[in-house]
């Protein structure tokens, strides 16, 4: 890399890696200890909503029920992320390895990884890879059995809770929080649900200590991160890079030299302008990501941009609750109106309040994030929304 | 006892169980919080987010439907914050919904239209949805209308459809923008599995599902000099009508309403008692007639247990669900349709009245009544039997439209003939009423004597519990039902269609020794019938079912086999139950059909 400031790292895609013998020495610690590692390492959830790792699995394991799952969401569908397909189509057998420690942890005898229904093409190495990882688990008589479960395409399955209504049978709808998975999550039991690649990370933390895995990044955000990269980039794809850097460093890595714009953690994340790139850590400090990063230049107008994530959001609702169905429709038409000069610029700010309101009201983080990218962009290219 | 949780709301502490709502706990400090999707009835869904309250410490807002307590919770349900979020998700409601509120039929009894009013929505603030949309009305059923450009997407519908009474007839479809609440390959609801109760209309928030409603018709043949209208009233609509009229749950309004009616110009105001009374003689003598085949005769194609069909979303929900036991249902047509039958042929012979002139209108707790009306079996008088099927709803209607100041009304008798009433017709309206009234006169056609229960009251089959088991030993018979001697009658009372679901699983699976099963599709009976004045709820239903038991216990005859018209008419015209001319008019076929 020619930057300085950013550090590329390869924590988990080495293939270098004595699965099995990782998994032996894990399996030989007691639970406490393997919890005590895990939130050391100040490992967050890699899907974006950053809870710890280590107290989703301490919670669940402390609940009484007999019957636990633990969950891989593999339902990656936020826009402009695709680095959870290369994860498991490289390293799986460590994906598998992160769920059976949690299995270990929390006391579980059945995993489950929910797939994107886009991703079949991953199902069938996926399913050559388990053989191996059940043949290792009876080597070393570890009772614990993973499958797969198709997804079929709504984005709103990758909110864990709707994830369980689709692994259950029942349409992809989130359901109401309180109670959350570690007490009730699928078949209303204690569930650990964890993304792909905090699983991978959870596992290697196991190989290489909590310290290792500790010094990279900030104290808000430890370790390092897995990016996808699209958009106006000479160097477009998939990239393991030290958390803790600016914008402007990124773009000044991944940038086309007129970089105007980054929407960083898709759809539902936000717009970073030009005249913020200096201020702004990636990171749970400045703008969180489940990973996408997509850059603008000067070529593109945001107010399409925008349109194109309402659009997305409208059909991507569950449509149950009313500020995600109807603001959604209400949030796109308004500025379509807008444009057209059929309403006012004032109807901007009104469709700001009704944004807010979304995300205090809204049943899901699905509707609740609506208003991330409509905030950020219509803030700060207002112009563009109007003329 | 409940672990105790300590919370304040808008700065009010109050102690409740564990396990309780911010909005239960809210409706003990008689703190009102609107709520849309939210019913006493259905399961929790907070998908219509109108109850959202604040909550310190919290960054969204909960709904508090859905939000259970928590120790040391603080709970403000009424801060600019609230106030704000609930008037844009009613701005968002009315935007996708079709608010044409005075020419629509829920106009004055539409919550959403109440919420509006409430927090005062002037001018639209965001765009009309509904012009975006292709919306089609589906107006193809008998009994109930469903109107997209309305719904809000509540989903109780869903909700009462599938946790009520297990048909599941409506479901979501589709998400996002285009999300809807439809059918079975979105097929009209008329070719669907939907058993027409009416429960889905009794709790839709707006006018999206109603009934469909024959007002106009009514009126057109009331003042048609050339029509002799008879009008028939069922007995649960004298406990419930006056909710409609500004009334509280649980006035009799018996005298008053057959006033009203007369006032609206019917020629005749008859009683649907007469023909309950009827209903039992022909089915209480029906199932004595099987037990003795069966016990006696030994013949093996009889069919027991024996169930009811009085109720004719139970018995649409037997032809899609159990088709392999309709032979089990109890032949008799239901009350109505034993009047409709007998106006056009008995009651125009006695008055002299040519038949094609008879125009006969039901008055009914019900949707599914309509449907029923409209089945091409019920036409043995060579007419349609019943003409215009209204609910409870629509009479209120009509008796506003025609100026009645119901409240002030006199009291009046019915005309005769089929206009006489007995206690055991009158609790037809009830769960267990009808089981009760066929005791009542089957256990005396047998001994001789009178049910052994204090005061005729056969409490077993009296309540609310969705499923109840009753047994009566016989015993001292009259010589010709000897067979029955030391015999104990076991019987079973369902009400709601998902109760009916686990009554008939267990005669399915054999699990079951009953001999006589009663089944009302709707919660309650018809006291919580799909016409009835809307709201519901279970304090409501309560409140109809003890004024039924008022009636009944006030009745000076209390057994059918002694209502006098129903002895006339058995001397006069139909000579014994079950008689030929019995089966020609009062009996009926069930057809199966198929669950897709």
């Amino acid at each position: 890399m020619s930057n300085n400031f950013l550090r590329r790292v390869d924590l988990i895609f080495d293939k270098d890696c004595d699965f099995k013998q990782v998994l032996q020495s894990a399996y030989k610690r007691n639970n406490d200890e393997i919890i005590n590692e895990l939130l050391e390492s100040g490992l967050k959830g890699r899907g974006g909503a950053g809870f710890p790792t280590a107290l989703k699995w301490k919670f669940t394991s402390e609940q009484p029920d007999p019957e636990k799952y633990v969950v891989c969401n593999a339902d990656e569908g936020e826009p402009g992320t695709f680095k959870d397909r290369e994860i498991l189509f490289q390293v799986p057998l460590k994906v598998f390895g992160g769920m059976a420690i949690c299995a270990k942890v929390i006391g579980a005898k059945e995993g489950f990884i929910y797939l994107r229904g886009e991703y079949r093409f991953l199902l069938k190495e996926l399913e050559n890879q388990l053989e191996i990882f059940h043949a290792i688990l009876d080597d070393l008589k570890i009772p614990f059995r993973i499958k797969i479960v198709m997804g079929s395409g709504a984005y709103i399955c990758g909110e864990e809770s709707a994830l369980f209504e689709s692994m259950e049978g029942d349409r992809g709808e989130p359901r109401n929080k309180p109670p959350y998975p570690t007490v009730s999550g699928f078949r209303k039991k204690p569930t650990v649900i964890n993304n792909v690649e905090t699983l991978v990370y959870a596992f290697m933390i196991f190989r290489y200590g909590a310290r290792k895995f500790k010094e990279l990044g900030t104290a808000d955000s430890r370790g390092s991160k897995v990016f996808s990269i699209s958009g106006d980039t000479p160097k477009p794809g998939i990239y393991e890079l030290e958390l803790g850097m600016t914008v402007d460093q990124f773009v000044q890595e991944f940038g086309d030299g007129d970089t105007k714009a980054v929407q960083v953690g898709g759809a539902s994340g936000f717009c970073v302008p030009r005249k913020k790139f200096k201020d702004t850590i990636i990171g749970f400090e400045g703008v969180p990501t489940g990973g996408s990063m997509m850059l603008f230049n000067s070529s593109r107008s945001m107010y399409n941009v925008l349109h194109n994530y309402l659009e997305f959001f409208e059909e991507e609702s569950c449509g149950q609750c009313t500020p995600c169905r109807v603001g959604c429709q209400q949030l796109k038409l308004g500025i379509e109106a807008v444009k057209r000069g059929e309403k006012h610029a004032t109807y901007l700010e009104q469709l700001q309040k009704l944004a807010q309101t979304m995300k205090i009201t809204a049943k899901c983080g699905l509707g609740q994030s609506v208003a991330n990218s409509f905030f950020s962009i219509v803030e700060n290219f207002k112009e563009e929304m109007i003329y | 006892m409940a672990k105790q949780i300590n919370l304040t709301i808008d700065g009010m502490p109050v102690t409740v169980d564990e396990g309780t709502t911010i909005l239960q706990a809210a409706k003990k400090l008689n703190i009102h919080i609107p709520t849309l999707c939210y019913h006493d009835d259905l399961c929790v869904a907070g998908n219509c987010r109108v109850c959202v309250v604040e909550m310190k410490g919290s960054r969204t807002l909960p709904a508090s439907c859905a939000m259970p307590v928590a120790e040391g919770m603080e709970i403000m349900t009424n801060t600019i914050k609230v106030r704000t979020a609930r008037k844009h998700i009613i701005d968002l409601l009315l935007s996708e919904h079709n608010a044409k509120c005075t020419t629509c039929y829920k106009n004055g009894n539409c919550e959403l239209q109440e919420l509006a009013a409430e927090y005062k929505i002037s001018e639209p603030m965001f765009i009309d949805l509904v012009p975006h949309k292709n919306y089609q009305m589906d107006a193809y059923s008998p009994s109930i209308i469903k109107d997209d450009s309305k719904c809000i997407r509540c989903q109780r519908c869903v909700r009462t459809c599938e946790e009520l009474q297990h048909v599941s007839a409506l479901g979501v479809a589709y998400k996002g923008d285009k999300m809807k609440i439809s059918t079975f390959f979105e097929n009209p609801m008329f070719e669907v599995v939907c058993t027409n109760c009416g429960q889905c209309v009794n709790r839709c928030p707006t006018g999206a599902l109603v009934e469909r409603n024959y007002v106009d018709e009514v009126w057109q043949a009331i003042f048609d000099p050339d029509k002799h209208v008879v009008v028939q009233t069922a007995p649960a609509v004298r406990v419930a009508l006056g909710e409609a009229l500004g009334m509280k749950p649980g006035e009799i309004v018996t005298g008053k309403m057959v006033t009203a009616l007369k006032r609206l110009g019917f020629d005749s105001v008859l009683d649907t008692d007469f023909s309950a009374d009827l209903t039992i003689m022909e089915e209480g003598f029906e199932l004595l007639g099987r037990l003795k085949k069966a016990l006696v005769d030994k013949d093996p194609s009889v069919k027991l247990p024996m169930a009811t069909s009085c109720s004719p979303g139970w018995i649409k929900f037997i032809e899609h669900t159990y088709p392999e036991y309709l032979d089990n249902l109890s032949t008799c047509k239901s009350p109505q349709q034993m009047f409709g039958a007998l106006a056009k042929t008995y009651y125009a012979q006695k008055r002299n009245i040519d038949p094609a002139k008879v125009v006969s209108v039901s008055i009914m707790p019900c949707t599914a009544k309509k449907f029923e009306a409209d089945r091409p079996e019920m036409r043995s008088s060579g007419y349609k039997d019943v003409d215009f099927v209204l609910t409870t709803r629509e009479l209120a209607i009509m008796i506003k439209q025609a100026g009645i100041e119901f409240n002030a009304l006199p009291e009046s008798h019915y005309d005769s003939i089929m206009g006489a009433s007995t206690g055991a017709a009158v609790i037809f309206g009830a769960t267990g009423g009808v089981m009760e009234a066929a005791l009542r006169t089957a256990y005396e056609v047998v001994t001789g004597r009178e049910v052994p229960f204090n005061g005729l009251n056969i409490t077993p089959v009296r309540g609310m519990d969705g499923v109840r088991e009753a047994a009566i030993k016989i015993e001292g018979t009259k010589p010709e039902w000897k067979f029955l001697e030391g015999a104990e009658l076991k019987t079973v009372v369902a009400h709601g269609l998902t109760n009916a679901k686990k009554v008939m699983d267990a005669v399915r699976d054999g699990r079951a020794s009953w001999h006589f099963i009663e089944i009302m599709a709707c919660p309650g009976g018809c006291i919580g019938g799909g016409g009835q004045p809307i709201p519901t709820n279970e304090e409501i239903r309560k409140k109809r079912a003890e004024a039924i038991y008022r009636e009944d216990a006030g009745m000076p005859i209390r057994k059918s086999h002694e209502n006098p018209e129903v002895v006339a008419i058995y001397k006069e015209f139909l000579h014994e139950p079950n008689s030929h001319k019995s089966h020609e008019l009062l009996h009926t076929h069930y057809k199966p059909r198929q669950r897709y």
